[in-house]
C-alpha cells in the first residue's frame, strides 16, 4: 500500500523496470480506471497533480447516479452511462457509498416543455430505459407537494438516484492501494518523453521521472493540455462552469424526487434535487469559459440560481444556503466522451468526460482497460480486488452518532465533534488514519462531512482544525 | 437508556445556565442541563474581553456553570441532543452511550450562530482562510493559535459590535487587520480603518485566499489583498432543535415564537436566550433564564399551557420583536430596529386602536435593542387582531424589514 506526497518517486522493484500503466488524473475516472487495473498483476502508478483523489471536477457536481435515459442513443456515452450506473449502483452497495434512488421528474413548466415530454420518453426506450411515464399536473402536485404553480405534468424517470460524489472516488482509490497501486500526489507532471519501441515512456515531473510502458490520459479538464505533452491535438476541452446552491438540511422536507429540467431550445435549465447528505441542492448554470481554473461563483449567477430556484419550489428561498460552489465540466464540443487509443503510443486518452462522468466512471475503466489490452498490454489472470468498506455520510443509513454497540465499542464515536453534521472524534481520527488520508481541512471534510453543515466551522471549526493538525503531524 | 427528568435543558450558556440555577434553586427536581461542548458556559468562554458584568467572558462563563451546579442542577458536557423521540424526549448521543430522555420540561437555550459566507451568498473562489468569530475566536482564545496558524493580514466583515471584538481577537493574535468592511453608512465605531457602507463582492485566491473585491460607498470596487477574512455578525438562532420538534417559529426573528413566558406554542417546551433571535448580550440572555423559571415551575405544578394568544407584528423600520405572541401581560418587550434613526415614533395598535405611542429620544441603532415601556401590554384584547408594533423615523420614509422570513 504505497500513498506518497512528497519526495523522490519510488524506483522500480528492479533496476531499470519500470510501470506497466500509469494513469495521470486521479479523479474519478483516473481512480475507476486504476482500480480495474488493480485485478491484474501488474505495477500500476495513479499519478496527480494535486493533493487529493476527486479534487478537480470529481468534488463538484450534481452527485447524480444517471440512468442514462437521455444520452445521445448509439453513442459511446449512453452506453457507458447504462452500464456505469448499474455497475456503481451494485459497487455502492458492496462498499457503503451512500446512494438514493429518490427517482427523477422532469417537469413541464409550459406547453412547449409538455409536448417534448413524449419525445423524451421514447429517447429513453432507445436508451434501454423503459420505466418512464407520464405524469399529469394533479398527480405531479401530490409526489411533489412544494411545487410552484405552473407545473403541467411530469415525465417520472425512475431509478434516477443521488450518490455521494466525494465517497466514490476515494472508494476506488481506496480499494486500488490497497490492490497494489502507487498513488502519487502532488505530482504534477511537466513534460512526457515518450519511448520508441521496447522502452518505456518517461514523465518528467515535479518530483522526478516517472518510467512508464504504457500511459493513461485522464486529466479532465487538461486532458488535452496532455495530449499535447505526447504530440496529439484531437480535439480541446472548454471548460464549461456550473454554479450550485447548496440549502440547509430543514429544506429537505421541501423535495422527494430529482426535479429536472426539461431540455430547450434556451438552455438545459437548473435542477433542484436531494442530496444523499441531507440538503437541497440547486444549479448548475451553464456558462462556457476560457479558464480552467474559474471555479468561483459569480454574483450573477448565484441571483440566477435562486429566481429559477424561487419558480421552482418558492419555498426554498426561505431556507438558510449552507454552501456555494462551482464545478468545471470538460466539454469538447462534441456530444460524446473523446476517448481515443493509440496502440503505437500505448497511449489511451480518456478525454471528454463531461457531466456524466461519476455515473459511468466504472464502465469506463472497464473499457479503458479494454483498450489497453487491445493496445498489447498483456493483462494476464485476474485476481480479486482488496476489499472496501466506506464511512458513511449518507444520512439515509446508519451514522455512528446513533449506533449505540459501535459508541460501547469505541466511545470516540458517541464524541459529536463537527454537531451541524453529527460528525463524531471516531470518524476523524478514522479518516485521518485511512489508506489515502485527507491532506487538508477540506479534503476531511469530503470523508467525514466536518465543517460542511450550516455553521461552515463557526461552533466546530476550531476543534476539527486542531484534530487535523495533530492526526497529520 | 431511557431516563426521566423534571426539567431538561438544552444548551449551557448565560441562558440555559441561568435557568437551570433557578429551577434547581427553587426545587424543582431534577433539573439537568445538557450541552454538547466538552465544557459549558457556551460563547463567552472564547470573549476575552469585557463587557459580561464585572466579569470578561470567560470568568462569567465560569461563574454561571458554578452557580448552576451550587443550586444542584446537573450541567452534563459533551452531551449532544440529536432530534426528538417524543413531544417531550430528546435523543441524546454522549460517548457513554446513546439516552432517551424525557422531561416534564424543556428548555431549549441552543443560542445563535452566525451566518457564514455561503449563507451570504458572498461570491468568488473557496480558498482557506475564511473565518467566522467563533472558529477564530476558539482558535485563538481556547486553542492558542497565533498569526503563524490563523493568517498574516485580515480584513473582517460586519458593522455590529462584534467585528469590533473580532478586530481585536485578530490583533492579539498577531494579525494585522488591514480593514473592517461595515456594510452600514455609520454604526459602531471600530477601531482601525473602517469602509463605512462597503460590501465585499467577491473572494480571491486558489488554495489561500488572497484578496477580497470591495465595493466602496461610491459604487467604485477595488481589491483589498488579505490572507484572511473574517464574516462577523448577521445571527440567526440555532434553530434546528426546535423545527425538528414541530416548534413554530416567528417569520421575523427566526426563533421559536414564544409568549411573555418563554412558552412555544408546543406545550410543555419553552425557549430562552439568543436562540430567540441572534445575539443579545449574555446578560440579556442570563435575565431570559432566570425569567422562564416562574413559567416552567407552575408548568410543573400543573397549569394549563396558554392558547396562542395574540401575534405580534412589527412593522415599519422594526426587524424583529420579541416575545411574538402575546398571552398576558409582558414584563419585557424587545425591539430591533433596522435602521439608525434620530428621534423615531413607536406606535403600538391593536385593531387600529393606539395602545401606545411614544417619540423615543435621542438615536435607535440597528446593533441594539430598544425595551419600551410594557405597560400597554395589559390592555392588548385577548380575542383581538394582531398587535401592530411599529417604529417610524422623522420625516424619513419607513424601511421596510429584510425579506427573511420562514412560513409556519
Amino acid at each position: 500500500m504505497t500513498v506518497t506526497r512528497r519526495g523522490a518517486l519510488p524506483d522500480g522493484p528492479g533496476p531499470g523496470a519500470a510501470y506497466d500503466v500509469t494513469v495521470v488524473g486521479a479523479g474519478v475516472v483516473g481512480c475507476a480506471i486504476a482500480r480495474e487495473l488493480a485485478r491484474y498483476s501488474l505495477r500500476v502508478a495513479l499519478v496527480e497533480a494535486s493533493g487529493d483523489v476527486g479534487e478537480g471536477s470529481s468534488k463538484a457536481n450534481t452527485a447524480i447516479l444517471h440512468t442514462g435515459f437521455d444520452a445521445v442513443p448509439g453513442s459511446l456515452e449512453a452506453r457507458l452511462v447504462r452500464e456505469g450506473g448499474r455497475l456503481l449502483a451494485a459497487y455502492a452497495r458492496e462498499t457503503g457509498i451512500p446512494v438514493e434512488p429518490v427517482g427523477a421528474l422532469l417537469v413541464a413548466w409550459d406547453e412547449e416543455q409538455l409536448a417534448a415530454l413524449p419525445r423524451l420518453a421514447a429517447k429513453a426506450e432507445r436508451n434501454g430505459h423503459h420505466g418512464t411515464r407520464p405524469v399529469g399536473a394533479a398527480e405531479l402536485r401530490t409526489l411533489e407537494p412544494h411545487l410552484g404553480p405552473g407545473a403541467l405534468g411530469a415525465l417520472a424517470v425512475p431509478d434516477e438516484s443521488v450518490v455521494c460524489p466525494w465517497t466514490t472516488p476515494l472508494a476506488y482509490a481506496t480499494q486500488a492501494v490497497r490492490s497494489g497501486v502507487d498513488l502519487h500526489l502532488d505530482c504534477p507532471v511537466e513534460k512526457v518523453r515518450p519511448g520508441g519501441p521496447g522502452t518505456p515512456h518517461r514523465l518528467i515531473t515535479r518530483r522526478g521521472v516517472l518510467r512508464t510502458r504504457y500511459l493513461v490520459n485522464a486529466c479532465g479538464l487538461y486532458a488535452d493540455a496532455f495530449d499535447a505533452l505526447v504530440g496529439r491535438y484531437d480535439f480541446t476541452v472548454t471548460p464549461r462552469r456550473g454554479q450550485l446552491l447548496v440549502f440547509d438540511k430543514l429544506a429537505r422536507g421541501l423535495v422527494r424526487h430529482i426535479l429536472l429540467p426539461v431540455p430547450g431550445v434556451l438552455g438545459k435549465g437548473v435542477l433542484v434535487a436531494p442530496t444523499v447528505y441531507g440538503n437541497v441542492l440547486l444549479g448548475p448554470t451553464a456558462e462556457d469559459l476560457d479558464d480552467k481554473t474559474a471555479t468561483g461563483s459569480t454574483a450573477e449567477g448565484l441571483a440566477a440560481l435562486r429566481a429559477q430556484g424561487g419558480r421552482i419550489l418558492p419555498a426554498l428561498l426561505d431556507e438558510e444556503v449552507t454552501a456555494v460552489y462551482a464545478g468545471l465540466r470538460a466539454a469538447t464540443g462534441a456530444e460524446d466522451y473523446r476517448i481515443a487509443a493509440h496502440p503505437g503510443l500505448r497511449y489511451v486518452t480518456v478525454g471528454g468526460i463531461r457531466s456524466t462522468g461519476l455515473t459511468a466512471s466504472l464502465a469506463l475503466g472497464r473499457h479503458t482497460v479494454g483498450l489497453l489490452a487491445d493496445a498489447g498490454l498483456e493483462l494476464g489472470p485476474e485476481r480479486p480486488l482488496a476489499p472496501v468498506t466506506m464511512p458513511n455520510l449518507g444520512e439515509a443509513f446508519p451514522r455512528p452518532y446513533r449506533d449505540a454497540a459501535r459508541i460501547a465499542r469505541d466511545p470516540a464515536y458517541g464524541e459529536i465533534v463537527c454537531h451541524c453534521e453529527r460528525v463524531t472524534r471516531g470518524e476523524i481520527r478514522d479518516a485521518l488514519a485511512s489508506t489515502v488520508p485527507p491532506a487538508s481541512l477540506d479534503g476531511l471534510r469530503r470523508r467525514t462531512r466536518a465543517r460542511g453543515g450550516r455553521c461552515q466551522g463557526f461552533s466546530c471549526g476550531a476543534a476539527v482544525r486542531v484534530l487535523f493538525e495533530e492526526g497529520t503531524r | 437508556m431511557e431516563r426521566a427528568v423534571d426539567v431538561l435543558i438544552v444548551g449551557a450558556g448565560p441562558a440555559g445556565l441561568a435557568a437551570a440555577a433557578r429551577l434547581a434553586a427553587a426545587g424543582a427536581g431534577r433539573v439537568e442541563v445538557l450541552e454538547r461542548e466538552r465544557t459549558a458556559g457556551g460563547v463567552p468562554r472564547h470573549c476575552a474581553r469585557g463587557g459580561f458584568g464585572a466579569f470578561t467572558g470567560p470568568g462569567y462563563a465560569r461563574r454561571a456553570v458554578r452557580a448552576a451546579v451550587r443550586a444542584g442542577a446537573v450541567v452534563r458536557t459533551g452531551a449532544g441532543a440529536t432530534g426528538w423521540a417524543g413531544p417531550l424526549t430528546l435523543e441524546v448521543t454522549a460517548p457513554t452511550g446513546l439516552e432517551r430522555i424525557t422531561a416534564r420540561a424543556v428548555v431549549l437555550a441552543t443560542g445563535a450562530r452566525e451566518r457564514p459566507r455561503g449563507a451570504r451568498l458572498v461570491p468568488g473562489s473557496r480558498p482557506a482562510g475564511v473565518f467566522g468569530t467563533g472558529e477564530l475566536q476558539q482558535s485563538v482564545e481556547l486553542f492558542g493559535l497565533r498569526r503563524e496558524r490563523i493568517g498574516r493580514r485580515a480584513v473582517v466583515v460586519g458593522s455590529e459590535p462584534v467585528a469590533r471584538h473580532a478586530a481585536r481577537t485578530l490583533r492579539r493574535a498577531g494579525v494585522t487587520v488591514a480593514a473592517v468592511v461595515a456594510d452600514r453608512p455609520r454604526g459602531p465605531r471600530l477601531p482601525g480603518p473602517v469602509l463605512r457602507g462597503a460590501t465585499v463582492v467577491e473572494l480571491v485566491g486558489r488554495g489561500r485566499l488572497s484578496g477580497v473585491v470591495v465595493r466602496g460607498a461610491d459604487g467604485r470596487t477595488g481589491l483589498l489583498r488579505c490572507d484572511t477574512v473574517v464574516f462577523t455578525g448577521d445571527w440567526i438562532p440555532e434553530h434546528e432543535l426546535a423545527r425538528t420538534g414541530g416548534v413554530p417559529l416567528d417569520r421575523a426573528t427566526l426563533g421559536p415564537a414564544v409568549d411573555p413566558a418563554f412558552r412555544t406554542p408546543v406545550p410543555g417546551v419553552f425557549a430562552v436566550g439568543n436562540l430567540l433571535r441572534g445575539v443579545e448580550p449574555a446578560v440579556v440572555a442570563a435575565a431570559e433564564g432566570r425569567a422562564v423559571a416562574a413559567a416552567v415551575l407552575a408548568r410543573l405544578a400543573g397549569a394549563p399551557w396558554p392558547g396562542p394568544g395574540v401575534p405580534v407584528a412589527p412593522e415599519g423600520a422594526l426587524r424583529w420583536a420579541s416575545p411574538n405572541r402575546l398571552t398576558g401581560p409582558a414584563p419585557a418587550v424587545l425591539l430591533r430596529p433596522a435602521d439608525r434613526l434620530v428621534r423615531p415614533l413607536l406606535t403600538v395598535t391593536q385593531d387600529d386602536r393606539i395602545l401606545y405611542e411614544a417619540r423615543l429620544p435621542g438615536l435607535v441603532e440597528p446593533h441594539r435593542s430598544l425595551r419600551p415601556p410594557t405597560g400597554w401590554t395589559a390592555d392588548v384584547d385577548p380575542a383581538g387582531g394582531p398587535v401592530v408594533i411599529r417604529l417610524d423615523g422623522t420625516g424619513a420614509r419607513p424601511t421596510p424589514a429584510p425579506a427573511r422570513s420562514r412560513p409556519h
